[in-house]
């Protein structure tokens, strides 16, 4: 099975092979244990940090404008006066929620149409394939600044722009293993039994490009978080006062000249440590994945 | 088969930029709002001077018959005019357009010679300097531009001093200076990424039958590692160069705008925010022509290195 890799996947086997010859396959165990729980305690903080924020992440108290950190104030203040840590609490729903939606989109319309691709052949699969490749022509990041300019700034806009960005990505490489699914066997046996392409497809085809699927998701994510803060950054996505890590790097960014670029650095960390997180797992689990071929 | 490989690509080249201005002139008509409203700034004018503007600005015409004036005059090098600064899009995206190319420019350079040697010499000496390598790419590759930036400003402007925080600068030497934060800000991760996949490459071709062969032939160091490894390695480090530089061209907006810079991407931003479609239609156009055309050339550069890709490309 190994000698058919697909053009598109030719780095992955690269990867497991360069991490086994360094002999860092224990290490990336514990690495990747690690980063599964920075992930699981960003999601813990995504689902309930606006509840246990201590002080209020959105009143503002000029008087104590970027004032050091003290006892019950970890991170001290932002530009604004507001506790950093309870900001950072509350800012990690829309920080984690975007990217999830992103990833989801981009998963479930890229799988449709690698799917589709592979299981047509043919002219449907070469009209998906120019189609891709079209939209590879435009970044991310632009297609959200162009949403933003024209529906007006906003996280959703931000995050429907990237699951389009994104899609061609995923479907080009599930297109490949789905390809690849398609001329196994006993794929041919269901269509000799009468399974309908639907069901072949949903309860074999896609079950088996799942470990794949997962694999892209977690690395994507990580993509998505730093674009979508980017957008956020640059004032077009979450909006202030709204608590998001993005907006805390732009808004504090007047700290730094002033010497105090601790509000700025600490939701900088947060987006760096979650990030690090979904790379690390994700390419332990394309590793995995390729494996398991 | 080499000529119809470059003629697929140049199709695809001119079909997705075909595809890029409908969907920057589309974005234009899904907006919100009233078209006259916006070029009159929202004062009530009379109905003659209504239909002069819908005349001149082909607004009561058909959706494709506006593409095509807007697509002819974007040939052309007209590409409107700003609703805020009442000037010519051409001539405001002329004046910046050489600091966001300097920055890529400068960017790119960094990327090239650190990368690659970083990646050569952590895929040939395996030991401290292969794992500190890898360790300090796998977190810089997850490093923001933004939030390299504002480390960068916090450090090396605010701190050390040694560098300006913001700005552009006056003449060609201080201009490298206000230049070089950016520049290794936008780059850091796209370096962080060369380095990995260059020592993968370098790691892999090493470990080939043909590289043991050349070692036990008595075929020097130097030579070896040029013409055996390199050589092969070559692609892999070409396509992900190419790639990277890329996407620096949308990334740049983040940069300048963190470090207050005259560029394309910055006044993009801006324009997003205020809303002057014009300049940001002209903008997208200019950055999505440039982000294609990279990719293109990257194609073609990877088909030179590489005589199986033209062979097998209606394979693939």
């Amino acid at each position: 099975m190994s000698t058919s890799v697909p053009l598109v996947t030719v780095q992955a086997p690269a990867m497991t092979r360069r991490l086994r010859a360094a002999g860092l396959l224990r290490g990336t165990g514990v690495a990747g244990m690690i980063s599964a729980a920075v992930i699981a305690l960003a999601t813990v903080m995504a689902l309930i940090g606006g509840l246990i924020a201590p002080f209020s992440p959105t009143l503002p108290n000029l008087a104590l404008s970027f004032v050091g950190p003290t006892g019950a104030h970890l991170f001290g203040y932002d530009y604004e006066g507001r506790d950093v840590l309870s900001r950072l609490l509350a800012g990690a729903q829309s920080s984690m929620l975007g990217p999830l939606v992103v990833v989801v989109g981009a998963l479930v319309i890229g799988t449709l149409l690698a799917v589709i691709a592979a299981w047509r052949r043919g002219l449907a699969d070469a009209f998906i394939g120019s189609g891709l490749d079209i939209l590879f022509a435009f970044p991310g990041i632009l297609l959200a600044v162009l949403a933003a300019a024209v529906f007006g700034a906003g996280l959703w806009a931000a995050v429907i722009s990237l699951a389009i960005a994104y899609m061609p990505y995923v479907a080009r490489v599930l297109r490949g293993a789905a390809l690849k699914e398609r001329s196994q066997p006993y794929v041919a046996a269901l269509e000799v039994q009468g399974a309908s392409a639907t069901s072949i497809c949903l309860r074999h085809i896609v079950p088996n490009i799942m470990p794949l699927m997962v694999a892209q998701a977690t690395i994507l994510f990580g993509y998505a978080m730093v674009d979508l803060a980017a957008v956020s950054f640059l004032g077009l996505g979450v909006q202030p006062p709204a608590a998001n890590w993005g907006v805390m790097i732009s808004e504090n960014q007047i700290g730094i000249p002033q010497g105090y670029p601790l509000p700025a650095l600490a939701a900088g960390a947060c987006i760096v440590a979650v990030v690090i997180a979904f790379n690390v797992l994700g390419e332990r689990l394309f590793e995995q994945a390729q494996g398991a071929r | 088969m080499r000529w119809r490989f470059l003629a697929r690509r140049l199709a695809m080249l001119v079909a997705s930029l075909l595809v890029a201005t409908f969907v920057i002139f589309g974005a234009l008509f899904l907006a919100p709002g009233n078209p006259v409203a916006a070029l009159s700034g929202g004062r009530s004018l009379p109905a003659s001077s209504l239909r002069v503007l819908e005349k001149r600005y082909h607004l009561n015409q058909p959706f494709f018959a506006q593409y095509w004036y807007w697509l002819d005059n974007a040939l052309h090098g007209n590409l409107g005019i700003s609703i805020t600064l009442r000037e010519n899009v051409t001539t405001l995206i002329g004046s910046r357009i050489w600091t966001t190319a300097g920055l890529v420019l400068y960017a790119s350079v960094i990327i090239l010679i650190l990368g690659i040697s970083l990646g050569v010499l952590a895929g040939l000496r395996p030991g401290i300097l292969d794992t500190s390598v890898l360790v300090t790419s796998a977190i810089s590759a997850a490093i923001p531009s933004f939030v390299a930036a504002i480390v960068l400003i916090a450090l090396f402007a605010v701190k050390l001093r040694w560098f300006p925080a913001l700005g552009n600068g006056t003449d060609l030497i201080s201009n490298i200076q206000h230049l070089t934060l950016p520049a290794f800000a936008l780059a850091l991760s796209s370096l962080a990424i060369v380095a990995r996949v260059t020592r993968s490459a370098i790691r892999e071709e090493a470990d080939r039958e043909h590289v043991q062969t050349a070692i036990s032939r008595g075929i020097p160091g130097r030579q070896l590692i040029r013409r055996h490894i390199l050589r092969n390695a070559a692609i892999p480090i070409t396509t992900v160069s190419g790639i990277t530089i890329a996407s620096l061209i949308a990334v740049a907006a983040v940069v300048e705008t963190a470090f207050s810079l005259n560029g394309l991407g910055a006044y993009l931003v801006a324009s997003a925010q205020n809303k002057d479609l014009a300049v940001v239609q002209g903008i997208s156009l200019v950055l999505v022509t440039a982000f294609v055309v990279i990719n293109v050339i990257v194609d073609l550069a990877y088909a030179v290195l590489d005589p199986r890709v033209a062979l097998g490309s209606r394979a693939t």
